[in-house]
């Protein structure tokens, strides 16, 4: 039971998430009106992505330095993950600019650069189905992996913030959230929201990661 | 046969009991206020209705995903007992 208290955390924070998120107060703003609601849902998706993958980013470092399998199975797992939570994450960005901003895809700098980011991770998935020997397609992945991380970073954190026409919030030379997304009662629930989506994700991950152990010990 | 009979003679006894205390019901007893019904899952636009289906969603996925893990579990010690033994 002892090693369980996580994935119950998980669960009761989501559960906090949905409850709260869709009941509790939330500050009533032009153009947006209850749709603010999608930041615990939405905004906490790339958080939780970000996070994930940056798990399988240290994971890929350790496999390099160990050659230890475990550690490849991790890292992609997480990866897997952290890309389908991006993927979840576009598609409600999508239905929210639909309403809010007016169109699905609006070319914003922020749009367009989770979109490279997210082929660059598809690549990534791509180029590990494509070898057939597995320490080469471990090492080689785990190399691209870090490569990936790093292009993700100013991708998300560094180009969206240049453009002074970004229609995403906290972009346009304004680092990080101000008063107008994110008050306190918000953040109430959003950083509960993000630590519950992002066990969720490392849950399922772990379930997958597990099933591989058991493939490993079958084939020897 | 006797309980047969009971049971009839119950079910009228109830009905007379049930007709003793009715009252009419008109058109204004759907909109007396002074009542009090449960009217949480009404209010606010209905929203609460829509929080219960999303949370009867996430709990029926995760206890799904629970389940999952369990299975994995006794595999797992299947598995890697077997190869203790071998």
């Amino acid at each position: 039971m002892k090693k369980h208290w996580w994935k119950a955390l998980a669960l009761i924070l989501v559960s906090y998430t949905i409850l709260a998120g869709l009941l509790m107060d939330a500050p009533r703003l032009y153009l947006l009106n209850e749709t603010i609601r999608n930041l615990h849902f939405h905004v906490t998706m790339w958080f939780g992505m970000v996070i994930l993958l940056t798990i399988s980013m240290v994971y890929a470092l350790k496999y390099l330095r160990t050659n230890n399998p475990i550690f490849d199975d991790k890292s992609v797992e997480m990866a897997k993950i952290g890309v389908l939570m991006g993927v979840l994450g576009i598609i409600t960005g999508a239905i929210w600019a639909n309403y809010t901003w007016g169109e699905p895809w609006s070319g914003d700098t922020k749009q367009n650069a989770a979109a490279i980011c997210l082929l660059i991770y598809f690549a990534y998935l791509v180029l590990r189905n494509s070898m057939q020997d597995e320490q080469q397609k471990a090492r080689v992945s785990g190399v691209y992996n870090i490569f990936a991380y790093a292009a993700m970073i100013p991708l998300l954190f560094i180009l969206p913030r240049l453009d002074p026409n970004s229609l995403h919030p906290g972009n346009g030379g304004n680092p990080g959230f101000n008063s107008y997304d994110l008050d306190s009662k918000l953040r109430v629930i959003f950083y509960p929201a993000v630590i519950g989506w992002t066990l969720m994700g490392v849950w399922l991950a772990n379930l997958r990661i597990r099933t591989r152990q058991i493939e490993r010990a079958l084939e020897d | 046969m006797k309980k047969f009979l009971t049971l009839i003679f119950l079910c009228f006894s109830l009905a007379v009991v049930a007709q003793e205390g009715a009252y009419e019901i008109t058109d204004d007893s759907y909109k007396d206020q002074t009542v009090e019904m449960a009217d949480v899952m009404r209010d606010n636009g209905k929203i609460y209705v829509v929080v219960a289906v999303i949370m009867v969603l996430f709990i029926g996925l995760s206890l799904y995903t629970i389940s999952i893990d369990r299975k994995l579990g006794k595999v797992e010690k299947e598995v890697f007992k077997e190869k203790v033994n071998s």
